[in-house]
């Protein structure tokens, strides 16, 4: 037991050391997100009018840019595995003498205190930017956005146990990341959206996140919180739980 | 170095599968067609080094892969510290311990984030890592490199490093998958040394894949030859290379028919020939018997003008015991030559 706490520990401090150590990974991942929130946000701000905001499309898409920070972030920290077993360090994590579990539950933590940082800066970003935020909803705002990139990260991990080389990894961030992305809502009202768009936008576990950040953040959202916050839950929980299956499934 | 702190887990129930910390039934791995590693059953002893030796592709490491729990077996069994590898794969990751032969560091990290990842999933308390972790960077002589990143280290270096963590914890069997593979003279000595000290002082079981025969013979108390998955000889290393009748030596000298003749009264001289001025002759211990030989000469008054001594090399015994050696020595030039060219591709990569 003691072992295993050590372990996540350990696990969870790799990734923050990897991360800090890649700084110019950290600019890049928020380059596109600014991009967005800055050209998008304040060139359609006037342009365009959202039935029931106030108006304000940078407001309006600033949950969205958000979500794209978190998930974008913890995926590709749960892909790491797929890094970790071209350059050979993840027969060293299998053979250890620790549950694997724990080393799940450890990148799962340090995946998303990681993507957590990156959500914070984001804020800051857009508060310079000229997002309202209301400081009461911070605390609240952390807890979900913990909840948010636990779920993706846990959805890098499985990729990784089943995606055996990097050549997949491009692909699946083409193929899933960007659509997760455009399909979430996180753009676009989804009410006023047609039909068959919302119906694929309801299987994109982001389009629940951001929901729960334009409520947090906004004060009202299409989706209602408890559904929203519930679905991200299993996301998680389910996410996480079938990591651990697959990864104590590995064989070098 | 590493005092203290060694505290070899307990051995699994014992009488499970005998006295052995290692034993094998018929282990068998397949890929696809190709069998990597073929009915093999081995016994290691409690506390001895036992060398698997054997070209590339002979299946050492899948046969290792199977031991450590990280490739699963398809037909066969095998215990390791008294546990099944296929199932208690915990309680064998709790036995042992790995140096991969391939990279497995986290490049990102510095040499001391490595060791301390390790020396913590490995159980060792937070107030000895420091400590171990120091004693163990001295034997690969990193001490100064201790705070970079791995990125900027040298492939040799890397291996020092691997082989350091392999060290840092004290298992009770240690995998070392050619251990020494492309480092330097010196530091492969004082890697020999600290693998003697962990079976000396520690009792630690060690299990080692090399293409050398002077590294099997210089640490490894038994030695298994692996050919295209099976074990094709397991014995003590001496004996295996007195099997083949021992070391080379060539005498050149003044009068080689009265030193055959001399030579011939000799007991522990084989295979005595004489060609072209010169005498071959098989003995054991050649570099001990060279000024046994050359005090006959002296006595029989001839003048000796060159003396060499060939050591069995791992073609040589390999060659011996898979029975190709026959068909190359006088058929055909480009096949030694081809065997000769892989044994030096594996001398390097
Ligand atoms: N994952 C794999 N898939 C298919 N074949 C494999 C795999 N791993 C090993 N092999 C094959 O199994 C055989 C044994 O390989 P192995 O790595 O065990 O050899 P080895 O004795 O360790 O060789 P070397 O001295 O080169 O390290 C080889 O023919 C190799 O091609
Ligand atoms: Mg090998």
């Amino acid at each position: 037991m003691h072992r295993d706490l050590t372990a996540v520990y350990f696990t969870w401090k790799r990734e923050l050391i990897r991360f800090f150590r890649a700084r110019s990974r950290i600019i890049g991942s928020l380059g596109m997100p600014f991009f967005f929130l800055a050209v998008l946000g304040s060139g359609l701000n006037g342009a365009i009018t959202l039935p029931g905001s106030s108006g304000n499309y940078m407001q309006f898409i600033f949950p969205g840019i958000l979500g794209m920070v978190l998930m974008s972030g913890s995926i590709s920290s749960g892909i790491m595995v797929i890094f970790d077993r071209q350059f050979g360090f993840l027969k060293e994590t299998l053979v250890a003498p620790v549950s694997r579990p724990s080393i799940i539950f450890g990148k799962s933590l340090g995946g998303s205190t990681t993507a957590l940082i990156q959500g914070m800066l984001m804020l800051v970003i857009a508060t310079f930017l000229g997002v309202s935020i209301n400081l009461a909803v911070v605390p609240a705002a952390v807890l979900l956005m913990v909840l948010i990139a636990m779920g993706f990260v846990s959805l890098g991990l499985v990729i990784a146990s089943l995606v055996e080389d990097m050549h997949g990894f491009q692909l699946i961030m083409n193929f899933l990341v960007f659509p997760m992305f455009f399909l979430s809502g996180a753009l676009f009202p989804l009410d006023n959206a047609p039909q068959i768009v919302r119906m694929i936008s309801y299987i994109d576990p982001l389009t629940y996140g951001v929901e729960a950040l334009r409520f947090l953040f906004l004060g009202s959202s299409s989706i209602p919180i408890a559904v929203s916050a519930g679905v991200l839950s299993v996301f998680m929980v389910g996410g996480t739980l079938l990591a651990a299956y697959l990864f104590n499934k590995i064989e070098s | 170095m590493l005092e203290e702190k060694c505290d070899p887990p307990p051995k699994g129930k014992a009488g499970e599968n005998g006295p052995f910390t290692i034993e094998t039934t018929d282990l068998t791995k397949r890929f696809d067609q190709l069998t990597a590693v073929d009915s093999v059953s081995i016994k290691v002893n409690e506390g001895e080094i036992f060398g698997l030796l054997g070209p590339n592709g002979a299946g050492k490491t899948t046969l290792i892969s199977m031991l450590v729990t990280m490739k699963k077996p398809n037909s066969g069994s095998a215990f390791v510290n008294g546990y099944d590898v296929t199932k208690n794969p915990g309680e064998v990751r709790n036995s042992i311990g790995i140096v991969f032969q391939d990279p497995s560091l986290d490049e990102e990290l510095t040499a001391y984030e490595n060791l301390e990842l390790h020396a913590a999933m490995y159980g060792i308390e937070a107030k000895d890592r420091k400590r171990e972790i120091t004693s163990v960077i001295k034997i690969v002589d990193l001490e100064d490199r201790l705070n970079d990143v791995v990125k900027t280290f040298s492939g040799g270096m890397r291996r020092r490093l691997e082989i350091a963590r392999g060290l840092l914890h004290c298992p009770k069997v240690l995998f070392l998958d050619e251990p020494t593979l492309g480092l330097d003279p010196q530091t492969r000595s004082s890697i020999w040394d600290a693998i003697r000290k962990m079976k000396k002082e520690k009792k630690v079981t060690i299990v080692l894949t090399t293409h050398y025969l002077e590294e099997a013979d210089a640490l490894c108390d038994r030695v298994a030859i692996i050919d295209h998955g099976k074990i094709v000889a397991l014995d003590r290393s001496e004996t295996l290379k007195n099997s083949l009748g021992g070391d080379i030596i060539v005498i050149e000298s003044t009068d080689t028919a009265r030193l055959e003749t001399a030579f011939k009264t000799l007991p522990y001289a084989v295979g005595i020939k004489s060609l072209d001025g010169k005498i071959t002759l098989k003995v054991s211990n050649g570099e001990r018997k060279i000024p046994e030989l050359l005090e006959v000469a002296r006595k029989e008054g001839v003048e000796v003008k060159a003396v060499s001594l060939h050591k069995p090399t791992l073609d040589d015994v390999f060659l011996h015991y898979t029975g190709r050696a026959i068909r190359e020595e006088g058929v055909s030039g480009k096949d030694s030559m081809k065997f000769r060219m892989r044994a030096f591709r594996a001398r390097r990569n």
